[in-house]
């Protein structure tokens, strides 16, 4: 293979990239926008505090010991009124959630009905003051601590579960369209027959293709991680690095599909159709925009059967989960499994010509 | 030495025989045209030249190789212009060409002087999708030429050019035989052919039909020539009894004269000074071409 021929080739082929706006939109700032909406709007997914009216005087509330009142104050957004009567009909128009007052020993509280699992959350935790206040009254220490604990480690938030799935998308696609169009254009175009009557072999032609889509690949996974952990917090955990690998051979496993789509197609926007038909798709079955848990059974098995499944799990095992490099070893030659049986496939396919 | 030299080519796709046959020889340094109404099996004969396709009969060597299968040998030394979008896209011209020059391992200072010799100096900074058709045809050849081949085959490179494109055009496919490269060109303008080849081969169904210089096609034809007087110059009858003179039409705006011994008819008008609006028309190798692939409508 002439390194003169290989390097030409790559840096044709990575300038016809860079100046086709149309495809590193769809590579780099499609994805990201993807990364934005989910990472940006989705993730703060705490409730929102509950919006409370307090109605005249409510020493329940107002004699609260000091730690009880930071929990309260974290819970509710208080505001207070001396009319109830206006009091409820904010609660009825849902300008607040719940509007309490006190009638001697008892807290009356008022709510919509509107949204059932607010209404729950605000009974159940106006209930457990009222208890708690009950526990105090009775002047014995209580017997029982409740001691609530997240499975998940601290840094877990959405834009860790998000980045691994769209990343993979995002790679599967511009690999995916990357071969298709080159394929396709080429031969519509007769390049690849100049090519032949050029001094240069089919390996190196492949071989720059497959370079510049790597260097795309990786150019991905470093925008991806940089954006995600500079303005959304991001933080990845020990052997991230095994992503290299799982995006490697995720890049190659696409790119012999997007062959596959460019060898069946007759024209050049036909394969590029083919493409997106076969990698949009498997995008949501593979559970690149929303996990697949509450999935039901069928499609959890299915998604088993494509390997963007499999780079997805990969990746976030070894980015956010913090499982260890062997844990991307299964990924790897799944995706290595599919590759190589799809390139054969697209192989015998492919023709040099579209007549 | 034969630059090419073919026996018997024969290339078959399912029931279409697209070259039936076929032996030309080539020599260093010619200039032949392929000339043939659509589907005459022009490229193919181009494509089995150039090692892209596989005869089915027959043997073809080129500059004393073989060409099947792909042979390594061949390739540097000869040059291919298939069409105008073969390019790499949204290269500028200069990229385009420079990338050529790296995959025949030459270097880019050749690269740069083709631009210059082809006219596109001053589009080296624009991209090949934004060039005119002229100008990407001759990048086209530009590309073919970059590597110094010995022989260079061109396939159709004026089509779809206005006429300005196209003469500017000739002028740059006379020079680079100029140097003593072979060229094999294919066409299906008669005018370009006669200007620019030493020998054309006229070509219908898959084969040969005739090869020779235009000139000697021409005479082969032994077509009557045309002489036209403006009218009133001349009675049709007068005309009529100049001796030589097989057949005389009156247009209206014109009087023809139809003779095989112009040069006797043209001395006679001379002599009684009735040359007003004189034109000569002799057969052409447009003629040549109608009597040999006949004049039925191709798609």
């Amino acid at each position: 293979m002439s390194r003169s021929a290989f390097w030409a080739l790559s840096v044709a082929i990575l300038r016809g990239f860079v100046r086709d706006r149309a495809a590193v939109f769809f590579a780099v700032v499609f994805p990201l926008m993807f990364l934005v909406l989910f990472g940006g709007l989705l993730g703060n997914q705490d409730q929102g505090k509950v919006d409370l009216v307090q109605v005249g005087a409510v020493p329940l509330v107002e004699d609260l010991p000091d730690d009880a009142r930071a929990a309260f104050d974290d819970t509710f957004e208080v505001t207070t009124s001396n009319d109830l009567a206006a009091a409820l009909e904010k609660v009825r128009k849902g300008d607040a959630d719940v509007a309490i007052e006190q009638r001697g020993d008892r807290l009356v509280a008022h709510y919509t009905q509107t949204d059932q699992v607010g209404a729950a959350i605000t009974q159940g935790t106006l209930r457990a003051f009222v208890d708690g206040a009950n526990v105090a009254a009775s002047g014995r220490p209580p017997t029982y601590v409740f001691d609530p604990r997240r499975v998940e480690d601290d840094s877990l938030t959405t834009i860790q579960f998000v980045t691994p799935g769209l990343l993979g998308w995002a790679v599967a696609m511009s690999a995916a369209f990357g071969a298709a169009a080159t394929l396709q254009g080429w031969r519509q175009s007769k390049l690849l027959r100049r090519l032949q009557l050029a001094p240069v072999g089919t390996g190196t032609i492949v071989a720059a293709r497959v370079a510049v889509t790597l260097v795309v690949a990786l150019g991905q996974l470093a925008i991806f991680l940089g954006l995600g952990a500079a303005a959304f917090g991001l933080r990845l955990t020990g052997s991230w690095w095994m992503a290299v690998p799982l995006i490697v051979v995720g890049t190659l496993c696409f790119m012999a599909i997007g062959l596959l789509a460019g060898a069946l197609a007759k024209t050049t926007e036909g394969a590029v159709n083919l493409a997106n038909f076969l990698v949009l798709p498997m995008a949501f079955l593979s559970g690149s925009f929303f996990p697949l848990d509450g999935a039901p059974a069928w499609l959890r098995h299915l998604s088993e059967v494509l390997p963007l499944k499999h780079l997805n799990t990969g990746m976030l095992d070894v980015m956010v989960r913090g499982e260890g490099p062997g844990a991307a070893v299964v990924p790897l030659l799944i995706l290595a499994g599919f590759a190589v049986v799809v390139t054969l496939l697209a192989a015998r396919l492919f023709r040099w010509e579209t007549t | 030495m034969a630059a090419i030299e073919a026996r018997d080519l024969t290339k078959r796709y399912d029931e279409l025989t697209a070259v039936d046959g076929v032996s030309l020889e080539i020599g260093d340094g010619e200039f032949v045209g392929v000339l043939g109404p659509n589907g005459a099996g022009k490229t193919t004969l181009l494509e089995m030249f150039e090692g892209l396709r596989r005869p089915d009969g027959g043997e073809v060597r080129v500059l004393g190789e073989p060409v099947w299968p792909r042979n390594p040998r061949l390739q540097p030394r000869i040059g291919v212009q298939l069409q105008a979008s073969s390019f790499f896209e949204r290269l500028t011209a200069r990229e385009q060409i420079h990338t050529f020059a790296r995959l025949y391992g030459v270097g880019t200072g050749p690269a740069d002087g083709w631009l210059e010799r082809v006219g596109l100096a001053d589009k080296a900074d624009t991209r090949v999708e934004d060039l005119s058709g002229g100008q990407a045809q001759r990048l086209s050849i530009a590309c073919a030429l970059v590597h110094d081949p010995e022989l260079v085959f061109l396939d159709e490179p004026t089509a779809a050019l206005d006429p300005q494109a196209r003469r500017n055009l000739w002028d740059l496919l006379s020079s680079i035989n100029d140097s003593g490269r072979t060229v094999v060109l294919t066409t299906h303008y008669m005018d370009e052919a006669e200007h620019l080849c030493d020998r054309v081969a006229v070509m219908d169904h898959g084969r040969i039909l005739e090869v020779g210089t235009p000139a000697a096609l021409v005479r082969g034809l032994d077509a009557p020539a045309r002489i036209t007087v403006a009218p009133g110059a001349l009675s049709p009858e007068r005309a009529a009894a100049i001796p030589g003179v097989t057949e005389t039409r009156d247009d209206g705006d014109q009087t023809v004269l139809v003779t095989r011994d112009p040069a006797g008819v043209i001395a006679v008008l001379a002599a009684g000074e009735r040359l007003d609006g004189l034109t000569v028309q002799t057969a052409t190798l447009e003629d040549v071409f109608l009597a040999l692939t006949g004049r039925e409508y191709r798609a």
